[in-house]
């Protein structure tokens, strides 16, 4: 749906024409005619691959975000292995935190989740209020980070840091490292916001726009897993 | 309101905040009698829910197959590692 929107746009503004229908009707020599220049590197890229299939973001951005998903996968790994070594005390430990903290964050980051969804969809469609979607889902990031905030200070509060076990090593670099990310999501969604009303589909801004959301995505699906990991798997 | 998008994501939300109610339930002390069992379903409940976020917010449902694949074995292997290692150890 989304690419149909892309290119309905590209196509009005004149560029569509050179792939879709002048090949068709035969009309190469048209084509050329028309083939706009692009004016000070602003204008449309068409990203339009043969098959109608599209990359959301820049390929570059996947590179980033496929190595972050593996750095994950292997810090899941690792925790997992830690947890056999000591099953007992990790079991005992994970009783102390609070599953409703970790099960309010899931919730606001999906609600973010939503959001942006939703802010990408109303710049693809040009509608002017899209920043507002943006900065609601800045405020939900923010919800996140005061619960950590309050979490964590609860936690060191009853003694329980890093150097305690192995259980709270594991708890604090694995959340803090997801934290830090976040962190630098909320800088992205607040670029996306000041780019949000000028971003033209299709454009290399939009673009970065389309990769930036998927890397809040990611921030959302990897709390997805670190959640049951650290909070509910027990035994 | 009318800005919140009204698609087969909205539907892909709606069962994300639902597995995530459901996770939470599962997870702390109900459902299973056994804990192992409740945490290797815990774990494909959050597996699932990652690949709805990646095929619907992400639009990868949408994407060229490769990257799709590379997502979708993302969630596969991973899945089956972590479950595998913590049924083993």
């Amino acid at each position: 749906m989304g690419e149909e929107q892309a290119t309905e746009s590209v196509g009005r503004n004149g560029v569509g024409s050179l792939g879709v229908a002048a090949e068709l009707a035969g009309e190469a020599a048209l084509a050329r005619i028309q083939k706009p220049e692009p004016v000070e590197g602003r204008g449309p890229v068409v990203r339009q691959r043969d098959d109608g299939k599209h990359v959301p973001g820049e390929p570059g951005v996947w590179i980033f975000i496929l190595g972050d998903m593996s750095i994950f996968a292997v810090l899941f790994g690792v925790y997992i292995v830690g947890r056999g070594d000591a099953p007992a005390l990790f079991e005992s430990q994970q009783q102390l935190l609070n599953q409703n903290f970790g099960a309010l964050n899931t919730i606001l980051l999906l609600v973010s989740s939503l959001l942006v969804y939703s802010g990408v969809n109303a710049i693809r469609k040009q509608d002017l209020r899209a920043p507002l979607l943006f900065i609601a889902a800045i405020v939900c990031g923010l919800g996140f980070v005061v619960v950590k905030y309050f979490e964590y200070s609860q936690k060191i509060d009853h003694g329980l840091t890093p150097a305690l076990n192995d259980f709270w090593m594991y708890y604090f670099v694995l959340t803090g490292l997801h934290l830090f990310h976040l962190l630098l999501g909320l800088g992205v969604l607040t670029l996306i916001t000041l780019n949000a009303r000028r971003a033209k589909p299709g454009s290399t801004r939009f673009a970065l726009i389309e990769g930036g959301a998927c890397f809040w995505h990611m921030v959302d699906f990897l709390w997805i897993i670190l959640f049951p990991l650290l909070y509910l798997v027990g035994e | 309101m009318d800005l919140i998008a009204r698609d087969r994501t909205l539907i892909a939300w709606a069962v994300l905040i639902s597995a995530t109610a459901l996770s939470w339930w599962l997870g702390t002390d109900h459902g299973f009698d056994d804990p192992r069992i409740a945490a290797v379903a815990v774990l494909f409940v959050g597996f699932f829910k990652v690949r709805l976020v990646g095929l619907y917010f992400m639009e990868l449902r949408l994407s060229p197959p490769v990257l799709r694949a590379l997502f979708e074995g993302w969630c596969l292997v991973v899945c089956g590692a972590v479950v595998t290692l913590y049924l083993v150890l």
